[in-house]
């Protein structure tokens, strides 16, 4: 029997649409080279945040937050959601410049945002250096932890009737079917490829390339850090290194434990640590907050975003291919959209409303290919 | 026959042998919780060599150090059952 | 952060095995840096107070070691590798590079320790874990110890407890007495060995040794106060102060891998010339397979010979022959002392598997592969990074432990970053 649709890729993005679809009352085979959440979704840092650099990703993420609200409450404990909020940290006053506007764009979706002087910053926040600017603080914001969230949204797909094939890698679309490693063939109508960095490889020029990052997590400080913390400039943060950049970024987890990041290099699929680039995020971290010189660093691990060109993801059929959909390309963003990209998908197959504009999203719009960053 | 020196163990004096690592010390003292689990069982040494931190306590300010690999100093603060 | 002088080899452990390295290299004229996370020079199976205490065979190698120049620094963490050209070392806080034309890796064993109920209670304790206590000075007179592991290790360690005026309840080792019969009539025919057991049997002569005896359960509350043990079938109960389990030893592999050097979980996979998969990297002794501490030394000085290239040494008939009967003793050993199947099924559903996450048996799905039990419930993501919970996993499930990421030993964020920052 050919399920109404086959998601291939269990990460966030393919297990929120699998929900989706199995909501909607529609039969559907997932696909997934190894268990859920075990790719992008696994190195991710988890946060589910509102973001403004463009008009159309403020309304994705506005509404995809708002649908993790309802979510979250139904959600296992190990999934950690925490509505910790998010400290957008100004170190020079002129960076502030642009608050008021954002607080504006944020009212307009119905996302509560304020800035933060100097002194409630450092009320609230500590452990914060002293003497920065200010903030603009986003208390509706969250984390999560997606290898939980990706099992648990899966395991509650499989609850309403979702077939989930585990283990089982899809090498080839072909037409009417898709073709697994073992050379089996599985009847197929409506696809939906959400594989994250490997989607280029079932569908040959979609504009998505690997964007690693490092992270380090530390020991357990409970109560160093209460919001996750990212600094407003880091769009243009000088510190890069060649084609690879550095920028401030915190997240306080359930635990204790301080994930600290970010960084954004083009290096294809080579997941090794740079640690120039770990030294660099490590000497931010404690210049913004000081007493990560204390803390113990366990561990740090790579990971790789989906990235585009225009730092649109790309939701929506693909049109080289007939019944054909995609659902990559989220870059930093994947976890937090995943709701709303589930959404997005479910309304365009079952030919229903979308909850924001789908036009911007649409995979095969023009876009200029991907450069190498410049330093 | 080795020098005594004294270590300082939640709060309280101790006289520990120079050439002692501080984990044996700790439980000459009496000892047992060095550190506390995520339901406050109490944990200590397992492998006394370095590979399991189970035998973490803080000392002189510093969390996390492992008691099996520290050598005792006179005058060191140590807190444990964190 | 400062940078610190070239050398021509770095030793990482100074066991039986980097001794012999480093003494071989120096001796060479070599400039060698020996380093150790301990207090002093030995690894596990030397460790001491007093040097004096120490077997002749360890006195000597030390000796060689110094007067050939070797510099042997103690309280040394390797943090992190740069390549295998730059070491990041953490000398009590204090972070250096170490500029090096290869590297020598002499990183031991630890103990395999597999989860029972209350095997987390203070007092229950590594065989070997004992021992480095009770090295590093821990009291035991009067105070009732229950040993029950395996392997030779079960012997030293029980006479150490006996001489220290611990009161040895029993040692139980957990392999059959058919088997640890045949080890011990193939290696008690070296009259020197045989020598050695006697001793150490006269040591704890007070105690039982038991074949086919191991611990199900320890009891207590802030401390383990009694344990439960089967007992050629039968269970009983002893009340006890320490209990000492162990299931064998695992190689510690992990700068192998750092290095990028082929790894398996038997050890760092080394050639005859003790050279690893990567240049300028050769590993000895316990952290290329278990087969003790002869073995270990013969490797170091090898792979201190494959280090300066004196190739036509290390390639020589007899030190061949004797590097291969080496092994095959570590066969002999995996063979004899293999965990037995019931050791697997100890844990119920609330018995701690990752004893740094507080992760229970019950939470985790035999079908699971490690990473997805990492992922899954945060099993091997606390400061022990898997030291623990990956061996007893790979034995409990089947699991391959997880790849090892920078840095090692929980360094302190500001200490590995200033390693890690390029210099000014």
């Amino acid at each position: 029997m050919t399920p109404d649709v086959t998601v291939i890729g269990a990460g966030i993005v393919g297990a929120a649409i699998t929900l989706r679809l199995a909501e909607a009352g529609l039969s559907v085979t997932m696909y997934e080279s190894a268990f859920p959440g075990g790719g992008s979704s696994g190195a991710a840092m988890g946060h589910l945040v509102v973001m403004d650099d463009s008009p159309i990703q403020l309304a994705l993420t506005a509404h995809s937050c708002r649908r993790w609200r309802d979510l979250a409450a139904t959600l296992p404990a190990d999934c950690e959601v925490d509505y910790c909020g998010t400290l957008w940290l100004a170190a020079a006053p002129e960076e502030l410049d642009g608050v008021p506007r954002r607080i504006a764009a944020y009212a307009a979706h119905g996302v509560q945002a304020e800035q933060l002087d100097e002194r409630r910053l450092h009320m609230q926040e500590p452990a914060l250096l002293r003497g920065l600017a200010g903030a603009l603080f986003v208390p509706g914001d969250g984390v999560c932890y997606p290898p939980a969230v990706a099992r648990a949204l899966t395991a509650r797909a499989v609850e309403l009737g979702a077939t989930v094939r585990l283990d089982t890698r899809v090498t080839r679309l072909a037409p009417h079917e898709i073709v697994l490693a073992d050379g089996s063939r599985c009847a197929a109508s409506t696809t939906v490829v959400a594989a994250g960095v490997h989607s280029a490889e079932l569908v040959p020029e979609l504009p998505v390339v690997p964007r690693k990052g490092h992270l380090v997590i530390t020991d357990r400080q409970p109560g160093m850090v209460r919001s996750q913390l990212v600094e407003l400039g880091y769009l243009q943060s000088a510190h890069t290194f060649a084609s690879a950049s550095v920028a401030f970024n915190i997240q306080p987890r359930r635990t204790g434990q301080l994930l600290i990041g970010s960084s954004r290099e083009l290096v294809g699929f080579d997941g090794s640590i740079n640690r120039t680039l770990v030294a660099a995020m490590l000497e931010r971290a404690q210049r913004f907050v000081p007493a990560v010189s204390g803390t113990r660093a366990l561990r740090t691990w790579t990971g790789f975003r989906p990235a585009t060109a225009d730092k649109l993801p790309l939701i929506g059929r693909w049109s080289a291919m007939p019944d054909l959909w995609v659902a990559t390309g989220h870059e930093g963003l994947g976890i937090t959209m995943a709701t709303g990209t589930a959404d997005l998908i479910a309304a365009g197959i079952t030919g229903s409303p979308p909850p924001v504009d789908a036009a911007p999203f649409a995979p095969d719009r023009p876009m200029t290919p991907m450069q190498e960053e410049h330093g | 026959m080795s020098a005594g020196v004294t270590i300082v163990v939640d709060g309280v004096p101790r006289r520990a042998n120079a050439d002692a690592t501080l984990a044996a010390s700790l439980f000459a003292a009496g000892i047992t919780a060095f550190r506390r689990d995520l339901d406050g069982r109490p944990r200590a040494p397992l492998c006394g060599m370095g590979s399991c931190f189970e035998c973490r306590v803080m000392v002189d300010g510093v969390a996390n150090v492992r008691a099996c690999l520290e050598p005792v100093r006179d005058g060191m603060q140590v807190e444990t059952g964190k | 952060m400062r940078r610190a002088r070239h050398v021509d080899l770095v030793v990482i452990g100074a066991g039986p095995a980097g001794l012999a390295a480093a003494a071989t290299a120096a001796e060479r004229g070599r400039s060698v840096l020996l380093v150790d996370q301990g207090l002093r020079p030995g690894g596990q199976i030397w460790r001491h107070r007093e040097e004096r205490t120490l077997p002749t065979v360890a006195h000597r190698l030390m000796a060689r070691a110094r007067s050939a120049g070797v510099k042997i620094v103690m309280e040394c963490r390797l943090v992190d590798v740069l390549s295998p050209n730059e070491l990041v070392i953490d000398f009590r806080g204090r972070i250096d590079r170490h500029q090096t034309g290869g590297v020598i890796i002499a990183t031991g064993a630890r103990e395999r320790l597999l989860p029972f109920p209350g095997w987390t209670l203070p007092g229950v304790v590594g065989v070997g874990g004992l021992q480095a206590l009770l090295k590093g000075g821990l009291p035991i007179a009067n105070m009732r110890v229950v040993i029950a592991g395996s392997g030779p290790l079960l012997l030293p360690v029980a006479a150490t407890v006996a001489r220290a005026g611990g009161r040895l309840q029993i040692v139980a080792e957990q392999a059959s007495g058919a088997k640890v019969r045949r080890f011990a009539s193939r290696v008690l025919r070296d009259p020197a060995k045989l020598r050695q057991a006697i001793q150490y049997r006269w040591a704890f002569r007070g105690a039982p040794f038991r074949t086919d005896s191991w611990a199900v359960r320890a009891e207590g509350d802030e401390r383990v106060r009694a344990v439960e043990i089967i007992e050629h079938g039968r269970r009983r109960t002893i009340a006890c102060d320490w209990l000492a389990v162990g299931a064998g030893l695992v190689p510690n592999t992990e700068l192998g891998d750092l290095l990028h050097c082929q790894v398996t979980s038997a050890g760092i996979v080394v050639d005859h010339q003790q050279s690893t998969t990567t240049p300028l990297v050769w590993a000895a002794g316990e952290c290329t397979g278990v087969k003790g501490d002869e073995a270990a030394m013969l490797e170091g000085e090898t792979a201190g010979l494959a280090a300066v290239g004196d190739l036509p040494a290390v390639n020589a008939p007899e030190r061949q022959a004797a590097l291969e009967k080496g092994r095959q003793f570590g066969a002999l050993l995996a063979e004899t002392f293999a965990p037995r199947e019931a050791l697997r099924e100890l844990a119920t559903p609330e018995t701690i598997i990752c004893r740094c996450e507080d992760v229970r048996r019950g939470a985790l799905e035999s079908g699971w592969t490690q990473r997805q039990a990492k992922l899954y419930t945060r099993l091997g993501m606390g400061s022990c990074q898997g030291a623990v919970c990956g061996p007893a996993c790979e034995t409990l499930f089947g699991w391959t432990p997880n790849a090892v990421r920078p840095p090692l030993g929980s360094p302190l964020c500001s200490e590995w970053a200033s390693g890690l920052g390029s210099d000014a």
